[in-house]
């Protein structure tokens, strides 16, 4: 029993550290396709940002220079993808795919080029990177029994980019559903013609939109590698950047189905690691990269078999062009 | 007469008044389409001023450019006698003028509010013009008659209520003038009526109206004066009482046209198409054809008019085997047709000799990057003479779309073109010729005009009339209701998914068609 509660603690604690960066890269995601622009390349900006934040916070010591870095980059990415696709009505998913291809190769170029430790950043210190907070009471209620560890492990001691992310769902739902700009984004997502004829300019409005999703696919690249881990390490995105948008879809499109969506791959992603070298009663020792699979096997069921209605923004994908 | 007309606008507007709008000298191309060239066209304030012209002819170009979603390569615009740098929309909408497209410019998941609020919001937060705007549609509604749910989401809306939210966009932004463009395209005749009182009712409030039309008699009833535009020039400026019907068709098209034809009685012969409670729902899982039966026997042409939107389409396509009906039968020449798989079906049904001109030439009746010879096998291309062995024959295919091309006056004659390239009138010859020279018994035609200039128009009237006279059975969809008074024999009207009545085109009159197209008569 006492076990169990402490797995269960334990296993909901792993369950928010893994999702903080799905559920920042879904709701990047978010504002991209409600604008109408498919974002592939939601891992290649992460996997950017990651590196910038290493590699400043590496240089600086400074982890907060570090996030700035890392906005920047996923940024300024972010602005290419939006230069091929909004200025040149190019093929989005090809832009997109192309950006992860650049970046994944780029990044342990320069890192090697930089630090010459085999294409990744140096170890980070405690002080570069983004340490754990109490919150308030977390020691004083310890004791209390279920509310009390629960609070204490569960809630308590992440670092600020875990409560960044939980901030940011009610703030993009906020946005989405009660800002005049989140009208017009959920409007030109559906039917771009009907914006730009009540007066709105799409491509600054898909602009705008690619710049929230850069800064947000930023601060889950800064948590990748200077909170989560200590540094950069090739691939490290290691495909978060389309688990995010499988979220979003199996989301359908809104912010908090999509955060519960990314809680789940997440969970499942906490179970394999929990499952890895444990025997299954029956089975045994299931391989390992069969398990590491799960979170992924588990997508494509989810996807294929209990989305269904799951319907995109109308005109996401889709150049807005006015002349034939 | 065209020269003097012309003049007699340009030198001042009417009784001292002033203009609304100017264009003056616009050239606009498309690539290497001139859809205007040299327009200029003078709307005096306070007036109804219509635009007639065969499609094609530049209309919606030219406003669009007024508008400011188009921009010109030449030309002037004046507002108020004041020359306007009009760029985009906004511009246009600062400077009071206002525009209801002819594809409605609407979300579609968005309510009412919000589609008004939307470019017009009043504040960083939605709930800043929230009120404000629902009081407005409110007074709007009250003073002009426009009332509608502001909460009521526009996919459920009826296509005549979506009309009066474009309108009501246009009237809450402060639009001066008001442009329609083909306002009464998705109109029964009744609410056509209706949309012309409240024009003129804007008018007497000093406002300005262009509207849009290719429907003479509309322009005949409620226009001062009409400007008449033919590929892509204006040929004429008239005021409305000095013009006739007759007067205004021929300077639309340059010739004398004679619409509908003669047609020698109908000679029906057994039900070849017979339709039993059919059920068919949208994409969206909408029930929208709810219980229809019908028959077609060889040698009729069956009509079935309209508003648009009350499931037609979906009738169509369920008959045609490209969706999936939810229950009824389907017997074609006898044999029971599978209508729960779709896809399959399409092809069998062709083989069984079904022709379909579907109503969306664009999306399912070509593929704009082929060949004109490719597109008018296609379908077929499985038969042995388009086949040399296990590969399609070119040269065959060339030659037969060659012949096809010129037996029904696709222009130009050249069958290695893409379809693309071919205007909209051409297109649809051609599909027409694919479906008629696959020799069907029933051949299925939706909205066999639309966007097809008046000369094809005739030109393919005649051809489904001949299709008739040789024992085919045809059945027609269609909004336009004249060109269903033309072709029937005899003619169903379709009301929210079931058939509210079958009339005579001899006995039928236009307002009793249209009052059953609106739901609310029943067949006499
Ligand atoms: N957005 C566009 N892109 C390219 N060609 C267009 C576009 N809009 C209209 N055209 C072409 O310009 C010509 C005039 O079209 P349009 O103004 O729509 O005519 P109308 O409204 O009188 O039917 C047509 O040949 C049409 O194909
Ligand atoms: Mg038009």
């Amino acid at each position: 029993m006492e076990d169990a509660f402490l797995m269960i603690v334990t296993m909901a604690s792993a369950t928010l550290r893994v999702a903080t960066p799905l559920v920042l890269a879904a709701l990047a995601g978010l504002f991209a396709e409600r604008s109408g622009i498919v974002d592939i390349g939601l891992e290649g900006k992460m996997l950017g940002a990651a590196f910038a934040a290493a590699a400043t916070a590496a240089v600086t010591g400074s982890a907060w220079l570090g996030l700035l870095a890392a906005i920047a980059a996923s940024t300024v990415l972010s602005m290419i993808h939006g230069f091929a696709s909004i200025t040149h009505n190019g093929n989005q998913v090809v832009s997109g795919m192309a950006l992860n291809i650049m970046v994944a190769g780029l990044c342990p170029v320069l890192a090697q080029a930089w630090f010459r430790q085999s294409g990744q950043t140096p170890m980070l210190g405690q002080q570069a990177r983004f340490g754990p907070i109490e919150l308030p009471f977390a020691a004083a209620v310890a004791k209390v029994p279920v509310i009390g560890p629960l609070y204490a492990q569960v809630i308590s001691g992440h670092n600020i980019l875990v409560y960044i992310a939980a901030i940011a769902v009610p703030l993009v739902g906020f946005i989405v559903y009660r800002t005049s700009f989140g009208l017009r984004l959920r409007a030109v997502g559906e039917n771009p013609e009907a914006v730009d004829t009540a007066g709105v300019s799409v491509s600054r409005l898909r602009y705008q939109a690619l710049i929230l999703a850069g800064i947000l696919c930023g601060v889950a690249g800064a948590y990748l590698s200077t909170a989560h881990n200590a540094g950069f390490i090739r691939d490290m995105t290691a495909g978060k950047g389309y688990l995010a948008l499988a979220a979003l879809i199996f989301g359908k499109w809104k912010p908090v189905p999509t955060l519960l969506a990314c809680l789940l791959f997440a969970f499942a992603d906490a179970v394999q690691i929990r499952l890895q070298g444990v025997p299954v009663p029956g089975i045994g020792v299931i391989p390992v990269q069969l398990i590491q699979a799960l979170p992924y096997i588990l997508t494509v069921f989810l996807l294929a078999g209990f989305v269904g209605k799951s319907i995109a923004p109308r005109a996401s994908g889709i150049p807005y062009l006015k002349e034939r | 007469m065209t020269a003097t007309l012309a003049l007699d606008s340009a030198i001042a507007p009417p009784n001292g008044g002033r203009w609304a709008i100017e264009a003056i000298g616009i050239d606009k191309w498309f690539g290497s389409v001139h859809a205007n060239r040299d327009v200029t066209l003078r709307v005096a304030k306070g007036s109804i001023h219509g635009i007639v012209g065969e499609n094609g002819a530049g209309k919606s170009t030219l406003m669009n450019i007024l508008y400011g979603y188009h921009r010109a390569d030449r030309g002037e615009i004046r507002i108020d006698g004041k020359t306007a740098d009009i760029g985009r929309p906004a511009d246009a909408i600062a400077l009071g003028v206002g525009m209801v497209h002819q594809h409605f410019m609407l979300v579609e998941n968005f309510t009412v509010l919000e589609n008004v609020l939307l470019g017009a919001e009043g504040g960083a937060l939605l709930a800043d013009g929230r009120a404000k705007a629902h009081a407005e549609l409110e007074r709007l509604g009250r003073d002009y008659g426009l009332e509608v749910d502001p909460d009521s989401v526009i996919e459920d809306l009826p296509v005549g209520i979506q009309q009066r939210v474009e309108i009501l966009k246009a009237l809450y932004r402060g639009a001066e003038t008001l442009i329609l463009d083909e306002p009464t395209g998705v109109l029964t005749p009744q609410e056509a009526d209706k949309l012309f009182h409240f024009l003129r009712v804007l008018r007497d409030q000093g406002k300005t109206v262009i509207l849009i039309t290719h429907k003479l008699r509309e322009i005949m009833d409620v226009t001062d004066r009409v400007t008449v535009m033919r590929r892509g020039a204006v040929v004429a400026d008239l005021a409305t009482r000095n013009t006739s019907k007759e007067d205004l068709a021929e300077q639309m098209v340059g010739r004398k046209v004679k619409l509908g034809g003669d047609k020698a009685p109908a000679n029906p012969g057994a039900a070849v198409l017979e339709v039993q409670d059919l059920h068919v729902a949208d994409d969206h899982g909408k029930p929208r054809v709810r219980g229809v039966s019908f028959n077609v026997r060889a040698g009729e042409i069956v009509g079935i008019a309209g508003v648009s939107g009350n499931g037609q389409t979906e009738l169509l396509e369920a008959l045609g085997g490209i969706r999936p009906a939810a229950s009824g039968h389907i017997r074609l020449k006898g044999r029971e047709v599978e209508t729960r798989r779709p896809g399959l079906t399409a092809r069998v049904l062709r083989r069984m000799g079904l022709g379909h001109v579907p109503e969306d030439r664009h999306r399912m009746g070509l593929v704009h990057g082929f060949a004109a010879y490719e597109n008018a096998v296609l379908g077929h291309q499985d038969a042995k003479r388009y086949r040399k062995g296990w590969l399609l024959d070119r040269a065959r295919m060339v030659n037969y779309c060659g012949d096809w091309m010129k037996g029904y006056d696709v222009r130009p004659d050249n069958p290695l073109l893409e379809a693309f390239s071919f205007s909209g009138g051409n297109q649809q010859k051609l599909v027409v010729a694919r479906e008629m020279e696959h020799t069907p018994d029933v051949l299925l035609v939706g909205q066999p005009t639309r966007g097809v200039d008046i000369g094809a128009i005739e030109f393919i009237h005649k051809r489904l009339v001949a299709m008739r006279d040789a024992g085919k059975a045809v059945l027609v969809v269609s909004v336009e209701l004249d060109e269903i008074m033309a072709l029937s024999d005899r003619i169903l009207v379709m009301f929210d998914g079931r058939i509210v009545g079958e009339v005579s085109p001899e006995t039928a009159t236009e307002r009793q068609l249209g009052l059953m197209m609106a739901g609310i008569a029943e067949a006499t």
